[in-house]
């Protein structure tokens, strides 16, 4: 019957429905872009490792050109967050699909936060177009960054196929 | 506490996303109402007007200048970097709080207009209207539930649902249950009546509460519903509950702001509040509102009784206007309840005699309470984008409403707008009145609309004068909404 005010426009983050015309199977990581081997490197490596796992999936197509994008936005400002997380990102024309790799670091990369070094860091990369709803499964990952037990479970999995579940099960489940 | 946040950054794909969760999360463990604009790479889902114009406080975390500014006027702002919401939440929000009890860190230097004139016209009448809209939103459902069970208690249960079994509203309620029989339409009708009429007294109630609660929050809701009730009791009908709304508001508001010891602080908006402005308001609505309106209704009925000795067309069309100017308030109860008062009279002196002037005009009025929703329900079919989508959907119950002569289904439109719909339904149940006079229609019934067709005298003419006044209604509701109004309210 009658509308109510304040009736909320948006649906909830994690609804299915924020993902209109999103193919199936298309999945933002797999196993293979998952690494534990970022061991004593700096930042600008760890994104070129990771980069480079996109590039062997090939979901980047140019790897000098996205690593451009990447570290111009990386050095922009950085991306370290509170409680050892790291989320270098960029757009760029060099992306196929959105596609998130994913460094687990025990002795952890200085990524300029306030807090010490991330111990989980997630390349994502946007295609540089204007597909709303490929870029809203990014903002689905990103709004599940914020919660602390998400986060520990990626810190925490037991094996790579674990890590590509949990991160393509966060922007998909109801 | 109601927050309204913007958050974007660079890449609008990560941090925009992160602040805005962030956000949510600190701000509803921390007990308060949030809506977060993600102005992202992937679109900006815009927080709804209304939500905005009762917000106490808006957050811009932002790396990009927030899109759409100016729909912030008004609201003391905060700002900050988008990495604040991200990584400090609780302390923006704590910070925000503050900000909004004091008025604002950034809106210092632009007041509230409601504070004061401010430079910013525009603003300060938009913010009234919004205010307005949130009240009339929440009063809809009422309106529309509760007339829709009346006029199903009528049709249900015919013309003498309202006072069968001797029942009436004060005191013999009881007497429902008494006579119950599982066979008997009228035992059902007169359910659906009187629980119809439950929700419907909270019809005024509802839209002073909601225009408070849209000003002052929480606070707000006591003094608000408490002079609606007041509004409702003293005859002022649906404008005297607007003036109760407004009046509660800003009181609340007003004494909200009043520094009191630590002490007292947490008492403010549970019982100082709520006790200070409800003694106002009701005050002032007794008195400044109460005393005028019922001064007005009586000096109305002694117009109209001396009218109907006079030319019949001339009373009828006079009293179809006041049907239409306050849809329920004093002006429309002056004409209806002396109308009734003159068929209940005549009733009792004798027989039914159609060429009674009072029966004539009983018909007059009620075919002049029926054009008006309508009137405006034809018009949200016709003229779809100058409605809101809640009025759209109240436009739908409307015709229901008006068929039964519940004239109250048009005063979501007439309060959301007073001073283009109140024209409209003025003209068309003038016109419905003289009509209906004219062709000598007459009504035993006092009560019942369309479901009391049958008793009416020249029935036929009778449904052709409130097809014509409700035409007139949708035709100039469609010329004043075009006037210095902008379309497309909220075209979800």
């Amino acid at each position: 019957m009658a509308n109510i005010a304040y009736s909320r426009k948006e649906p909830h983050p994690d609804s299915p429905k924020h993902l209109p015309g999103i193919p199936s199977g298309n999945v933002l990581t797999l196993p293979t872009m998952v690494t534990r081997s970022l061991i004593d490197i700096d930042k600008h490596a760890a994104i070129r490792a990771l980069a480079q796992l996109m590039l062997d999936v090939g979901r980047v197509t140019d790897l000098p050109k996205f690593l451009t994008d990447a570290v111009a936005r990386e050095d922009l400002l950085a991306t370290g967050l509170p409680g050892g997380i790291a989320i270098p990102h960029c757009r760029s024309g060099a992306v196929i699909t959105p596609s998130v790799a994913v460094g687990i670091s025990e002795a952890g990369v200085d990524f300029g936060a306030e807090d010490g070094p991330a111990h989980l860091i997630l390349l994502i990369a946007a295609p540089d177009g204007q597909d709303e709803a490929h870029l809203r499964i990014l903002a689905n990952l990103s709004r599940r960054l914020v919660h602390r037990e998400f986060v520990e479970q990626l810190v925490s999995a037991e094996s790579n196929d674990q890590v590509a579940q949990l991160i393509n099960g966060a922007v998909t489940r109801s | 506490m109601r927050i309204v946040a913007v958050t974007s950054c660079i890449t609008g794909i990560a941090h925009t996303y992160m602040a805005a969760e962030a956000l949510e999360q600190a701000a509803k463990a921390a007990g308060h109402d949030i809506r977060v604009e993600t102005q992202g790479a992937s679109g900006a889902e815009k927080v709804d007007d209304r939500f905005i114009a009762s917000a106490d406080v808006a957050i811009f975390a932002h790396e990009l200048p927030v899109s759409g500014k100016e729909r912030f006027d008004g609201i003391p702002q905060v700002e900050a970097p988008v990495n604040d919401a991200v990584n400090h939440p609780e302390a923006l929000i704590a910070r925000a709080v503050s900000a909004a009890q004091s008025g604002g860190e950034t809106s210092s230097t632009r007041p509230r207009p409601v504070t004061q004139t401010a430079p910013e016209h525009v603003s300060s009448g938009r913010l009234i209207m919004n205010r307005l809209l949130a009240g009339v939103s929440y009063m809809i459902p009422f309106v529309a539930a509760g007339g829709i069970l009346i006029a199903l208690g009528f049709i249900v249960g015919g013309i003498h649902v309202s006072n069968a079994y001797g029942i009436d509203s004060t005191t013999k309620i009881p007497l429902l249950w008494e006579n119950f029989q599982l066979g008997d339409n009228v035992w059902w009708g007169a359910l659906l009546f009187w629980v119809g009429k439950a929700s419907f007294s909270f019809l005024v109630p509802a839209l002073a509460g909601y225009i408070a609660f849209a000003i002052a929050d929480r606070p707000g809701l006591v003094p608000g519903f408490s002079g609606g009730l007041i509004a409702t009791q003293v005859g002022a009908g649906f404008l005297g509950g607007i003036v109760a709304g407004f009046l509660a508001g800003y009181l609340a508001m007003w004494i909200m702001k009043v520094p009191l010891g630590k002490a007292l602080q947490s008492l403010k908006p549970v019982v100082i509040v709520p006790l200070f402005a409800t003694v106002v308001t009701g005050a002032l609505m007794y008195t400044v509102i109460g005393v005028p309106a019922a001064w007005l209704m009586t000096a109305l009925s002694h117009g109209v009784e001396a009218m109907a000795s006079g030319t019949l067309v001339i009373a009828g069309l006079v009293m179809g206007a006041m049907m239409g100017f306050d849809l329920g308030g004093p002006v429309n109860k002056a004409a209806s309840l002396t109308a009734v008062a003159g068929i209940t009279t005549a009733l009792a002196a004798a027989t039914y005699n159609p060429d009674n002037v009072w029966f004539i005009l009983m018909a007059a009025c009620m075919g002049a309470g029926m054009s008006p929703p309508i009137g405006m329900a034809l018009a949200t079919v016709l003229d779809k984008r100058h409605y809101t989508k809640a009025e759209r959907d109240n436009g739908k119950a409307a015709w229901l409403l008006g068929a039964s002569y519940i004239t109250e289904g048009a005063i979501p439109f007439a309060a959301a707008d007073p001073l283009r719909i109140i024209p409209a339904t003025v003209a068309g149940s003038a016109l419905t009145g003289l009509l209906a006079s004219l062709f000598r229609c007459a009504s035993p019934a006092p009560h019942g609309g369309i479901w009391v067709v049958g008793v009416i005298g020249n029935p036929l003419l009778w449904v052709l004068a409130i097809v014509a006044g409700s035409a007139l209604t949708c035709a100039v509701a469609m010329v004043t909404k075009r006037i210095g109004h902008p379309a497309d309210l909220d075209v979800a």
